[in-house]
C-alpha cells in the first residue's frame, strides 16, 4: 500500500518535470490523500534537487516538528530514494544525539552553547558544528475572556499579568489599552509550560527585553516566576486556554489557529498594535542581528523592536550540522534536503502551518552556508 | 515436565532457591526436594536449573537497577549545590546544578494518601458486595467491568481527567471550601482545579480495580465453615463479615492496597496531564500546584541537559524506589504480625 502510494507520487513528480502543463490534472487525478496541499507537494517536487540515497536521520526541537513534517512529505514525494526521519525529541536530546554522531543534523530552538561547539569537534572531522536558522514563527498570546475576541496589551501589562501582579481582567491597565472593550470582573489565570521549552525561553526573553522593570525574573527554558498554573506542552497550555474562562497563555501561532483561540495584539510603540501573524513575525526577524562567527548564523532577535508591523515575540529554530566533516554517507542527502528547506519553495510553504518564512537577507546567507557544507 | 509431577510433591520454584545448600536436612516438607535432587533424572535437573536461574536472574536485575540508580544518583548528588531534601527548586540543567525533592516528596505522599483514602474503602465495599451480597448473575459482570478498568492506559485516564474531571470538580471544590475552608487544607481560591486532590481522585480511580480484584479473591477464600459457624451463632450478615471475612482477609487486603499504592506512587502520564506543577508547597490540597516524582521526571526528561540534568532526575527516581521498598517492607511487617491470628497463610 505504502509502496504503491509512493510510486504514485513519484510518477506525479516525474510528470511535473516532463509536462508541467498537465500538472494540475495529474495531481487531481492521483489518489493523493494529503488534502488541499497535495497540489503544493507536486508543485515543489519540480524544484527539488535530489541527491544522495538512503535514510537521513535527524532529531530535535518539537517547535519545528510541523514544518519538518510538511517538508519531509514534500521532499520524499520528489526524492523517493531518500527517507528523511525527523524525531521531535526536544532540542536538548536532539543536540546530544547529534554530538554522539547518531544523526545527520539536529533541530534546536536555541543556538549552540560554547561547550556544545567544543564537543562537536569530535563528530565534525577537523571542524565544528554551526547554527543554520531555518524556521521562524510567532509566539501568540492566546486568551479566553468570555467571548471577547480582540485584546491589545503591551509588554509591561503582559509581564505583570504573567507575574501575577495584575490579577483581574477589569484592571485599569488593561482597560486603558482597550477602550470600549467589555472587560468582565474575572480572575486572570495565566498558564505557563511545565516542561522546559524554547517557547518559554523566547517568551521570557521578550518580557525581559521589552519590559525589564516589570519582569524581574531570569529568562530561560524553565519558567522562573511564581503564581499561575502550568501545563505540559503547547498542546497542554492551549487546551487549557480553550477550556478555562479567564485564562491566558503563550504558544506557537498554529495552536491558536487550529484551536480558534483569539490572540493578543501587541502595542510595541509602533503606530498601530501588531497582530500575531506570520508576515509580522518575518518582519521582526529581519530586524535580528547575526551574531554567529564565520559560517555560524546564530541570530540575536530584536525583542524590543518598534518597527512598523513587526511582531516581536518570535521564535527562530535552527538546524545544526557540521560546517565541514559531515558524515560522508549522508552528506549529499543532508545538503540536498537543507537546500530545499532554505529555498523559496521550502520557505513559502511554511505559512500554511503557522510558521514565518525567513526574511530575504537572512535566507540568502542561509543558502550560501548550506551550499558550502562539506 | 508434567511426567515427573505425580511422583514427587512438586515444590514451588522459589523454594528451590531458598534451600540451596543450606537446609537440606531437617523439616519434613522439604524432604521430597532433597530426594528429587538425588534421583538424578535429567528432567529434574533441567527444571531445577531453570527455576533457580529464573530466581537468580530476578535478583540480578533488581541489583543492577539499584546499582545503576545509585551510581548515577551519586554523581548528581555530589554536584548538587542545594540541599537535596530541602531545596524548593529544580535547576538541574544549570551549572552548577541546584535541585531538591522537597516539593516532589510532599506531592507524591499527599496525592497517594488521598488516593488510598478514597480507593481502599470503596474497593473493599465493592469486593464484599461481589462476594457476599450480589446475586451470582450480577457479580460476574460487575467483576468483569472492574477488571476492565485496569486495562485502560494511564494516558487515557489523564486525558479524561484533564478534559472532563477538572472542569467538573470546581463545583465540588467550592462546596468543600465553604464548609471546610477554615482548615486551610481544603481552602480553594478559584482557578482550574488541577491540584493534588484532583490527582488523588484520578489515582483512586486508577488503583480501584487492582485493590478490588485482589480483595475479591481473598474474600472468596474465607473458609465456608467460618462463616457458617458465625451464622450458627446467630450473627447477621454484617456480623459474619465483621467477625469472619474481614479478619481472615485483612492481610490480603493490605497486600492489595500495597499493589495499588505502588501504582499510585509511580503513576506518570496521568499526573503530568492533570496536575499544574509548581515548585512550592501549596498549603491547600485543592489549589493548583505541587508535583510528584514521576510527573517531574516525565516533564523534565525531554529537555534534561548539561552534565547533571538526567542524573538529577535519576536521583529523584532512586528516592521513589526507596520509598516503594520502605512501604512494601512496612506492609510485610504488618501482614506478618496479623498472620498468626487471622489464620490466613495464603
Amino acid at each position: 500500500m505504502m509502496l504503491q502510494r509512493k510510486n504514485g507520487l513519484r510518477a506525479v513528480a516525474a510528470g511535473a518535470l516532463v509536462v508541467s502543463g498537465l500538472l494540475a490534472l495529474t495531481a487531481c487525478g492521483s489518489d493523493d490523500n494529503s488534502g488541499s496541499s497535495g497540489g503544493d507537494a507536486s508543485k515543489q517536487a519540480g524544484n527539488i534537487k535530489c541527491e544522495g540515497k538512503g535514510s537521513l536521520l535527524a532529531s530535535g526541537s518539537s517547535a519545528q516538528k510541523n514544518a519538518m513534517d510538511l517538508w519531509v512529505r514534500n521532499y520524499t514525494a520528489a526524492c523517493g530514494d531518500t527517507q528523511v526521519n525527523y524525531k521531535a525529541t526536544g532540542s536538548g536530546a536532539g543536540i546530544q544525539e547529534f554530538l554522539q554522531g547518531k544523526t545527520a543534523f539536529a533541530g534546536s530552538d536555541s543556538a549552540l552553547k560554547p561547550e556544545e561547539v567544543t564537543a562537536s569537534k569530535e563528530v565534525c572531522t577537523d571542524s565544528q558544528a554551526i547554527d543554520i536558522p531555518m524556521v521562524g514563527g510567532p509566539i501568540a498570546v492566546g486568551f479566553h475572556v468570555g467571548d471577547l475576541d480582540k485584546l491589545t496589551l503591551d509588554a509591561e501589562t503582559l509581564a505583570k499579568i504573567f507575574d501575577s501582579k495584575i490579577t483581574n481582567w477589569n484592571d485599569e491597565a488593561i482597560k486603558k489599552l482597550n477602550p470600549g472593550a467589555k472587560l468582565p470582573d474575572l480572575k486572570i489565570q495565566p498558564f505557563h509550560r511545565s516542561d522546559e521549552s524554547g517557547t518559554t525561553d523566547n517568551f521570557t526573553k521578550y518580557l525581559k527585553a521589552a519590559a525589564p522593570s516589570a519582569w524581574p525574573h531570569e529568562p530561560g527554558k524553565a519558567w522562573e516566576a511564581k503564581g499561575g498554573q502550568a501545563a505540559d506542552g503547547s498542546a497542554g497550555v492551549s487546551s487549557q486556554v480553550k477550556q478555562v474562562n479567564g485564562a491566558i497563555s503563550y504558544f506557537e501561532l498554529s495552536y491558536a489557529t487550529s484551536g480558534s483561540i483569539p490572540t493578543v495584539d501587541l502595542k510595541t510603540g509602533a503606530a498601530a498594535p501588531v497582530q500575531a501573524t506570520t508576515e509580522n513575525a518575518s518582519k521582526a526577524i529581519s530586524e535580528a542581528k547575526i551574531v554567529g562567527k564565520g559560517k555560524d548564523l546564530a541570530l540575536q532577535l530584536a525583542y524590543d523592536t518598534k518597527a512598523e508591523g513587526a511582531y516581536p515575540i518570535t521564535l527562530v529554530t535552527y538546524e545544526i550540522a557540521c560546517e565541514k566533516g559531515n558524515k560522508a554517507d549522508t552528506l549529499q542527502a543532508t545538503k540536498s534536503f537543507l537546500t530545499y528547506l532554505a529555498s523559496e519553495d521550502g520557505q513559502s510553504v511554511l505559512k500554511e502551518r503557522g510558521y514565518a518564512a525567513l526574511p530575504p537577507e537572512i535566507a540568502t546567507k542561509v543558502r550560501e552556508t548550506v551550499t558550502a557544507l562539506s | 515436565m508434567s511426567e515427573t509431577t505425580p511422583q514427587h510433591e512438586n515444590p514451588p520454584p522459589p523454594d528451590g532457591i531458598r534451600t540451596t545448600g543450606a537446609d537440606a536436612p531437617g523439616d519434613l516438607p522439604r524432604a521430597p526436594l532433597a530426594e528429587a535432587r538425588g534421583t538424578g533424572r535429567i528432567g529434574d535437573k533441567i527444571f531445577l536449573g531453570l527455576s533457580r536461574g529464573a530466581g537468580v536472574t530476578l535478583l540480578v536485575i533488581m541489583a543492577a537497577i539499584a546499582g545503576f540508580l545509585a551510581i548515577r544518583a551519586s554523581h548528581a548528588l555530589s554536584a548538587n549545590e542545594g540541599n537535596f531534601l530541602t531545596t524548593f527548586t529544580w535547576d538541574a540543567n544549570a551549572n552548577p546544578p541546584v535541585f531538591g525533592i522537597a516539593v516532589l516528596l510532599f506531592g507524591t505522599v499527599v496525592s497517594s494518601i488521598i488516593a488510598m483514602a478514597l480507593a481502599v474503602p470503596i474497593a473493599i465495599a465493592i469486593a464484599l458486595f461481589i462476594t457476599h451480597y450480589a446475586p451470582r448473575r450480577l457479580s460476574g459482570p460487575i467483576a468483569y467491568v472492574i477488571d476492565l478498568l485496569a486495562a485502560i492506559p494511564s494516558i487515557v485516564y489523564g486525558l479524561w481527567g484533564g478534559l472532563f474531571l477538572v472542569p467538573h470538580l470546581e463545583g465540588l471544590y467550592k462546596w468543600l471550601d465553604d464548609y471546610l475552608g477554615w482548615t486551610k487544607i481544603f481552602a480553594y481560591h478559584d482557578g482550574a482545579a488541577r491540584s493534588l486532590f484532583t490527582v488523588g481522585i484520578l489515582l483512586a480511580i486508577m488503583i480501584l480495580p487492582i485493590i478490588t480484584s485482589v480483595s475479591r479473591e481473598v474474600f472468596r477464600q474465607v473458609p465456608r465453615m467460618h462463616e457458617e459457624a458465625a451464622l450458627a451463632l446467630g450473627a447477621t450478615r454484617w456480623e459474619v463479615i465483621r467477625m469472619s471475612v474481614l479478619p481472615f482477609g485483612r492481610s490480603g487486603v493490605i497486600s492489595a492496597s500495597m499493589l495499588g499504592l505502588g501504582r499510585a506512587l509511580g503513576e506518570t502520564m496521568a499526573v503530568a496531564t492533570v496536575l499544574s506543577p509548581s515548585w512550592d508547597i501549596v498549603p491547600s490540597v485543592l489549589d493548583a500546584g505541587g508535583g510528584t516524582f514521576a510527573q517531574n521526571i516525565a516533564s523534565s526528561f525531554k529537555e534534561a541537559s548539561g552534565d547533571m540534568g538526567k542524573d538529577a532526575l535519576i536521583a529523584s527516581g532512586l528516592v521513589l524506589f526507596v520509598i516503594t521498598l520502605v512501604v512494601n517492607g512496612a506492609a510485610r511487617l504488618v501482614i506478618a504480625r496479623r498472620k498468626e491470628y487471622s489464620g490466613a497463610n495464603a
